[in-house]
């Protein structure tokens, strides 16, 4: 038995307002199959995709899970089209428990042309939920699209980790971070690390150890250095170090030095092999020679502290992967909750750029 | 910068100092579904300290394997996501157990040299929290136990203890437990568990009220008319007869859940939300309420009798395995209660639980008072009500009067509603969750303190006597059917209970 009802439509060379008037009368159609189907009102989301990928993108969304928003919008681009075809899907759970809600989740898959671009916002405005946030993602780099919603959309969702260029991406996550909230998902990939390494100065001991930092040594995927810039960008700033130009001496090697209060830290950013996006460790070297170094491991992170008498001990910082469904899940989620230390990381992990 | 740790600013998940959590009663059934289970998702979340044991405290006889594979066996069934085996399997590796009655002193010097050795594997004193799941005669030996060894207090780390409900079963109790376990522990080490607390939607009242100027003017003696707060089972007592028929409705959930409901509702805006500030407010209005005097006059009684839910014919309260069968335990239970100051001096607030009742719903009404003219030809149109509901479907309902679509000016209640499911893709964690890390945390705001358990009990205690004094057959009403009449004796003129 299926677990998932769908109601479809779908209509060629279609416009705006058809698309919006048979979600409406679909949504009012579902209601009245059950009182226990309401439509979700969270987020608006639209995706700006390629339509030759689009498939691996809806794959994706899939992933999230509950973490879906209430309307997502697919704008998929074809460089030659001309007209509007649209797919609108209102779907619920098929068997919704009595005396609890089944909550509907809305998809528009509208294939456009590249020459709909620049004026993107007349299509998708009559198509939003008014007066819920509406994020955009262009995770194929429709950047002008990005720019075309800007006046309707108060989120975009990006992932620095996916451009070539780390120094563009960073750049441009700060210029939309002007008015604009910017989820990253290299940043959420780093939440759990950045959340260990506070926990271990959070002792008023371990606390006074900040200050003695001398080195970073940061391991991370070969296509994370953004992720990895992030993070020391992240310490920079929450730290009060003085940001500065970091070498490449080699490929997948990027290292510089800064000042802090307590003295010059250097910082090592190295490219390592790795099943997944992300970080794979990170080691932190204080002045006396003690360190403490985190690193990925089976059940969450496996932390190893060194003394300076080169006594270790380990010990593993449980935490569950949360997989790349999960962190788009997480990157959707955080879309409702600005994250105020996000914007001084990116601005100091420029500094590092610089 | 070492006053705060700058790193900790901005997180959603705040670091909590290494911790040993000791379970009392690790194999009963509280930790088997719900504590274990929770411990399990804060690790699943990465929310666990940096550093973190589990030691199983109970009677059973068995070696730590043993209590690793319940714990496993436990969590794979109650957990509220699908355990990781890899976390799993690195949060139970070191988990330790200790047999043993509560009251043997061997059983305290082992747990004493456990936490140590723990320590020192650990490198550094851990904070260690006790939590006491027991049956609530172990309470005061335990807490005991734990001082004659020393174990309530550590120069270098914190120690809390966790006390789960009921809090005693009297006033006299109450505060005869208050006593033993001050004589041990500081107020600040003690958290008083009433799970009711820990819930998202119990939280949202202080967000519902505090956070919305629209409902402030309102809430008060002149707009409001009465309120009535409803705890509503539609499941018998089930295996349960042994605690249920020694505790009745009124101690098992008036006295703590539904007076915590009644306070966040009555409170006055604390100054800020700490965890003094917010509990003054509460007992506020707990000292507020008069300690009732004519019994019979603003409580009631009754037991469910034989009868059919959904369908199926079930046992009356009497029939049900391990009652007796002359028990006067009442399985429902209505309160009328007054809250006499500035605010609400003169709104009579309708209190009511019961088993075996047509759904499961908890919820607060506030009934508005009707508009002074109505100016459409006399139609008798119902006041405007606020629904609260906690469960099953959380949210906020407002029902207004509307025209009715024709010719006529014909006025009808409808629904204006909010759902909090609709509108929050995040899962709200269990209450557990949030409570065992509070306590950790040394978090105080959503646990009972000793002032506010006392005065909870000030106002159940002359009820319980006064019903336990007086035995007799109780009123009774049909399983599954709407709550008995003899709960509209409570009712002031013109008022009418809700529907359940």
């Amino acid at each position: 038995m299926p677990t998932v009802n769908d109601t479809v439509w779908r209509e060629q060379d279609t416009t705006p307002a058809a698309i919006e008037a048979a979600l409406r009368e679909m949504l009012i159609e579902r209601h009245a199959e059950s009182e226990f189907y309401v439509p979700a009102r969270v987020l608006n989301l639209i995706c700006v995709v390629d339509r030759d990928w689009s498939g691996e993108i809806a794959n994706r969304l899939r992933a999230v899970g509950r973490f879906h928003p209430s309307r997502t919008i697919v704008c998929s681009v074809s460089p030659n089209r001309s007209s509007l075809d649209a797919i609108a899907t209102v779907a619920a759970s098929a068997h919704p428990e009595p005396g609890s809600l089944a909550l509907t989740r809305e998809t528009v898959v509208i294939d456009v042309g590249a020459r709909h671009i620049p004026h993107l916002d007349t299509i998708i405005d009559p198509l939003v939920v008014t007066d819920l946030a509406t994020m955009v993602w262009a995770p194929h780099g429709h950047w002008d699209a990005v720019d075309a919603l800007r006046g309707m959309s108060q989120i975009v969702l990006l992932d620095s980790v996916d451009d070539p260029d780390v120094a563009g991406a960073l750049r441009r996550a700060t210029g939309l971070l002007e008015d604009r909230n910017v989820v990253d998902l290299a940043w959420i990939r780093s939440a759990p690390w950045r959340e260990r390494i506070a926990a271990s100065f959070d002792s008023p001991a371990r606390r006074l150890d900040l200050v003695r930092i001398r080195g970073v040594e940061l391991r991370h995927h070969p296509y994370s250095g953004a992720a990895g810039l992030l993070l020391c960008g992240w310490l920079t700033s929450r730290l009060g170090w003085k940001p500065a130009q970091l070498t490449r001496p080699e490929p997948g090697r990027a290292e510089g030095t800064v000042v802090g209060p307590g003295g010059e830290v250097t910082l090592t950013l190295q490219s390592v092999p790795l099943d997944v996006p992300g970080l794979s460790g990170i080691t932190l070297r204080m002045e006396d020679g003690s360190s403490l170094s985190l690193e990925r491991g089976r059940g969450g992170l496996r932390a190893t502290r060194r003394t300076p008498a080169g006594v270790e001990s380990s010990w593993t910082l449980l935490g569950a992967s949360r997989g790349e469904g999960g962190i788009l899940g997480e990157g959707i989620r955080q879309a409702l909750m600005r994250d105020e230390i996000y914007g001084p990381a990116l601005r100091a992990t420029a500094g590092l750029l610089a | 910068m070492t006053e705060t740790n700058p790193l900790s600013e901005g997180l959603e998940r705040l670091p909590v100092v290494p911790t040993t959590l000791v379970i009392f009663g690790g194999t009963g059934d509280l930790a088997k579904r719900k504590l274990l289970p929770a411990i399990y998702n804060l690790a699943h979340e990465g929310a666990l300290p940096e550093r973190f044991n589990l030691v199983g405290v109970s009677r059973s006889d068995m070696p730590h394997d043993d209590y690793r594979g319940m714990a496993i066996t436990a969590i794979r069934a109650f957990s509220r996501t699908k355990p990781d085996e890899a976390v799993l399997e690195k949060l139970l590796d070191e988990i330790r157990y200790i047999p043993g009655t509560f009251d043997d002193p061997e059983v305290y010097e082992r747990l004493g040299a456990t936490l140590a050795e723990l320590d020192a594997s650990a490198g550094e004193p851990m904070a260690r929290t006790f939590y006491i799941s027991t049956a609530p005669e172990f309470f005061p030996v335990i807490v005991e136990k734990l001082g004659e060894h020393g174990l309530n207090l550590n120069d270098r780390a914190d120690v809390r203890i966790v006390i789960e409900k009921p809090f005693g079963t009297s006033l006299a109790e109450a505060i005869d437990l208050n006593r033993r376990v001050l004589e041990v522990f500081d107020e600040r080490q003690v958290f008083r568990i009433d799970h009711y607390l820990g819930k998202e939607t119990v939280q949202n009242m202080l967000a519902f009220r505090f956070a919305n100027g629209m409902f402030e003017p309102l809430w008060n003696r002149n707009y409001i008319d009465h309120v009535q707060i409803t705890a509503a089972e539609d499941i018998g007592i089930g295996t349960r007869a042994g605690y249920y028929d020694n505790a009745g409705a009124l101690r098992d959930l008036v006295q703590n859940h539904m007076l915590q409901l009644l306070t966040l509702l009555c409170m006055e805006p604390p100054v800020v939300f700490s965890a003094d500030e917010v509990r003054d407010e509460k007992v506020k209005v707990l000292h507020a309420i008069k300690t009732p005097e004519k019994i019979d006059e603003m409580a009631v009684r009754a037991q469910y009798s034989r009868g059919v839910v959904a369908g199926v014919e079930v046992n009356g309260y009497l029939d049900e395995p391990g009652v007796p069968e002359d028990s006067s335990t009442e399985t429902f239970a209505a309160l009328r209660l007054e809250v006499d100051n500035w605010r609400w001096a003169g709104i009579p607030f309708y209190l009511r639980t019961g088993k075996r009742l047509p759904r499961r719903v908890t919820e607060i009404a506030v009934v508005l008072k009707p508009v002074p003219h109505m100016a459409f030809g006399g139609q008798n149109v119902p006041p405007n009500q606020l629904i609260l509901t906690m469960q099953p479907n959380e949210g906020v309902s407002l029902s207004l009067g509307a025209k009715v679509p024709g010719t006529r000016m014909t006025i009808r209640p409808v629904n204006m509603e909010f759902l909090y499911g609709t509108a929050f893709i995040s899962q709200s964690p269990e209450a557990y969750e949030r409570l065992i890390l509070d306590a950790m945390r040394g978090e105080a705001t959503l646990f009972t303190r000793n002032d506010e358990a006392e005065a909870q009990w000030r106002i159940c205690d002359p009820i319980v006597s006064h019903w336990e004094s007086h035995p007799r057959r109780l009123a009774q009403y049909p399983a599954g059917s709407q709550p008995p009449g003899v709960a509209d004796r409570l009712l002031l003129e013109g008022h009418k209970w809700r529907a359940i």
